[in-house]
């Protein structure tokens, strides 16, 4: 496969997951916002920015209802929704010989739905719709992807991707929540408090497997251990360094290139994660032991582009 | 019964109200109320289907091709203003036994256009023997004497031909002009053919359609066939599509040939050269490519042997072709037989090689170096068409009936300053067929390009582009300039 293709995939797959992920966190709040004291909100504005690494607005006021638009069809903040889908469906364009034709229309009808057509003023009421389809939409394109696309090498830049993106942001957002309140213990929270814990589960797509996995009752230290170590959620930490470091290992068997830098990062990762207990990381600090996930991803990230997209020539020609 | 034609003037059809029959030849009328045989299906199914169902059926097919992505890229507008090509519903129908000729004709020609280009980039018989001017030829701004002696493999320099061809009044086709460099316009072909099936399954059947959809294969085994002599017999070739990108026209179709045809779409960007061998970079290191579809100009193709302003082409791209290790299609330097002067020449060149006579008539062409044409060709702009000797897709030209005087004179000047860069042709009364537009069925100019493959031998899927004039009254065709396109159906008996 070509360099340029395979940097394509990547890049496509995780602007949609960039743009699936703003547009859950942005739903979330959207629910969150009808309960709980304004002061709270703000608070909890304030953790979704730095989660999203957005900017605090200047004045240092935040206005929701103007944060939320920006972050969805300010063309000219390259995070938003509109400029994530945007930006994928290009990187499609330039490759679009490599996926099924399914995959390319799925993209092009929510493109041309979602950021070609002018949203009306009346938006605001129709928020939750708009993410939705969002959500759906990203998440029907994975669907189709998965069932209509080979699964050799492209596929696995497209799971680099999505994984490689949701790793990251999700330790954004866990990270930003251990560092900002009160520390998680281990026993049942109720009104205000519980409110942002259910909030952050929401965020991460994980309520419902949350109750499932240990009931309603709430308690952070098991929020905590569920979001980082549990290994059958798509959306915890674990699972994802999991998902990433098979890719990995998938692609170097496909190219014959072995990925030894990236595979010994992921691999590394994915023991620390097999076999941390909860109580450790709160006890050794959760913040700094998230921060090391994030910087050792992007150690993935640069070692991915050395070996398969922008190689030097020369060593290319040497070997 | 064709000629009775011109007389008819203005004549409605009860059934069909807005369509007019004028002096053009028309597709599916001999007379007004009179179908064609071969129109007869088609003209009893607008006749029975409400105009709603029709637009509902043309609105599914436009969605469609929205949805798909079957778009052009417009020039001179926004940059990367992406257009859906416009597709008209009612297909074009020819009968087989007028293919046959058309398939016999075109084969005919790049044939000799082939061996015209052979000739003139070794001893230059022709042009030793006056048959075609040799300053005609050295002077074209598509030569290239890079290419001298370079031996192309198997002598073949154009792969792949689009000929535009137009029925004159009096029902014979003719060519208009040959597409030797990089054609565009297959992919509408076939993709109009997917979206007709499900629009008219029924019709489509009964009609008995030869079939196009192995125009993709064809094509592969045409590239195939080029394969440098080196190349080892157990290893796969590897062909690759070089694309100039996403903001090129033709860019959808770029994609859909390099998907159909299951090989890599490249960017220049995606290829080196080193040690006179092309590769390209893959995520499992470099690999070494073979033949090469370039859809890129020859003057972008390598910067150090070109333009070296063009990022689209590869450095050192046209040293590794002399070495014989790669190979290219079409050939560089194909530009100097679609000159539009050289065009003139055709007729002579086939004789010239074939000893036959053309099968497919040229349209008369005035060469405006020559002083008597010249003089006749300033006192008669506002009847002619003026067309630059280098151009195609419809950029800088005049028709002369539908100008300005003001038009007028600017190509006065510029056709006194560079008579060598004009020609000029009568103003063709382009043949009309049935449309569907705005909820009515209208007759509409059209042309057709079918394609031409030369590989181990000369294929034509029976079809091809027809494209249509969709303004009313208007002559011109191409997608650039507001024109359409429409299914094209060769019937298998």
């Amino acid at each position: 496969m070509l360099s340029r293709v395979a940097d394509s995939l990547y890049w496509m797959s995780r602007y949609l997951e960039r743009a699936e992920h703003t547009a859950r966190l942005l739903d979330v709040d959207l629910q969150l916002r009808l309960e709980g004291s304004h002061d709270s909100g703000a608070a909890r504005w304030v953790r979704l920015l730095d989660a999203l690494h957005a900017p605090l607005p200047e004045n240092g006021k935040v206005d929701p209802t103007a944060l939320a638009h920006s972050l969805t069809f300010d063309r000219s903040n390259l995070s938003s929704i509109v400029s994530s889908i945007a930006a994928a469906r290009e990187n499609l364009r330039h490759v679009r010989e490599q996926c099924s034709t399914v995959m390319w229309e799925q993209l092009n009808q929510m493109y041309l739905q979602l950021v070609g057509n002018p949203q009306p003023e009346s938006w605001l009421h129709h928020q939750h719709h708009f993410f939705g389809d969002v959500r759906r939409g990203v998440n029907l394109f994975h669907g189709v992807t998965d069932s209509t696309m080979s699964h050799g090498e492209g596929w696995y830049y497209i799971q680099l991707g999505k994984y490689m993106e949701r790793t990251d942001s999700l330790a954004a957002l866990i990270g930003t929540h251990f560092a900002e309140l009160p520390h998680p213990l281990d026993q049942a929270v109720e009104s205000e408090e519980y409110l942002e814990w259910v909030g952050l589960l929401r965020w991460c797509a994980a309520f419902e497997a949350y109750c499932k996995s240990y009931t309603a009752e709430l308690r952070p230290l098991r929020v905590a251990e569920f979001l980082v170590l549990d290994a059958e959620f798509p959306h915890s930490i674990r699972f994802s360094i999991d998902m990433l470091h098979s890719a990995l290992q998938a692609l170097g068997d496909l190219t014959k290139r072995k990925a030894l830098a990236p595979t010994r990062i992921t691999g590394r990762l994915r023991a620390m994660l097999n076999y941390s207990q909860i109580e450790e990381i709160m006890a050794e600090g959760p913040a700094a032991y998230i921060e090391g996930i994030r910087k050792q991803i992007g150690q993935v990230h640069h070692a991915i582009y050395q070996i398969y997209f922008d190689y030097p020539v020369e060593a290319a020609m040497a070997s | 019964m064709v000629a009775s034609l011109g007389l008819v003037k203005n004549h409605s059809m009860p059934a069909l109200p807005k369509y007019k029959l004028d002096g053009a030849y028309d597709e599916m009328f001999s007379g007004p109320g009179t179908p064609r045989s071969h129109y007869q299906a088609l003209y009893r199914t607008l006749l029975e289907l409400p105009p709603a169902d029709l637009r509902a059926i043309q609105q599914a097919a436009d969605l469609s091709f929205l949805h798909q992505g079957i778009t052009f890229t417009v020039y001179g507008n926004e940059e990367g203003t992406e257009r859906v090509f416009p597709n008209d519903l009612l297909p074009r129908i020819i009968p087989a036994q007028e293919w046959r000729l058309i398939e016999r004709g075109l084969t005919q020609r790049i044939t000799a256009l082939n061996l015209f280009l052979e000739d003139i980039y070794h001893r230059g018989r022709i042009l030793e023997d006056g048959v075609v001017p040799r300053e005609l030829v050295y002077t074209c701004r598509h030569y290239r004497r890079e290419m001298r002696d370079l031996a192309v493999p198997r002598g073949v320099y154009v792969s792949v031909c689009g000929t535009d061809l137009v029925r004159l009044p009096d029902g014979n086709f003719a060519v208009l002009e040959d597409n030797l460099r990089v054609p565009s316009g297959v992919s509408y072909m076939l993709a109009n053919r997917q979206v007709l099936k499900r629009v008219f399954p029924r019709l489509f059947r009964d009609y008995g359609v030869s079939p196009i959809d192995h125009y993709a294969q064809a094509l592969l085994a045409t590239l195939r066939s080029l394969v440098p002599a080196y190349s080892t017999p157990h290893r796969e070739p590897t062909v690759v599509l070089l694309t100039p990108g996403v903001f090129n026209s033709a860019y959808f179709e770029h994609t859909f040939l390099a998907q159909q045809m299951g090989i890599e779409l490249v960017e220049g960007r995606d290829l080196l050269v080193h040690d006179n061998v092309v590769y390209m970079r893959t995520t499992a290191g470099l690999r070494r490519v073979d033949v090469i579809y370039r859809r890129v100009d020859d003057d972008f193709l390598d910067p150090l042997c070109f333009r070296p302003d063009s990022n689209l082409g590869v450095p050192g791209l046209f040293n590794a072709y002399r070495a014989g290790n790669v190979s290219l299609a079409n050939a560089i330097g194909t530009g100097v037989a679609d000159d539009k002067a050289i065009y003139a020449f055709v007729p002579a060149i086939i004789r010239y090689y074939l000893g036959e006579e053309p099968l497919l008539a040229n349209v008369q062409t005035y060469m405006l170096s020559n002083e008597l044409q010249r003089r006749y060709v300033l006192e008669h702009l506002h009847e002619l068409v003026v067309k630059a000797v280098g151009e195609s897709g419809g950029y800088n030209m005049l028709i002369g009936p539908h100008s300005t005087a003001k038009e007028r004179e600017q190509f006065r000047q510029r056709i006194l300053a560079s008579p060598r860069d004009y020609i000029a042709q009568p103003t063709l009364n382009l043949s009309r067929a049935p449309c569907f537009l705005d909820g009515d069925v209208e007759a509409r100019h059209i042309d057709l390009r079918p394609y031409i493959l030369y590989g181990q031998e000369v294929t034509l899927v029976p079809g091809g582009l027809t494209r249509v004039a969709l303004k009313r009254g208007s002559l011109v065709v191409n997608s650039s300039q507001g024109g359409g396109s429409k299914d094209t159906w060769v019937l298998r008996a």
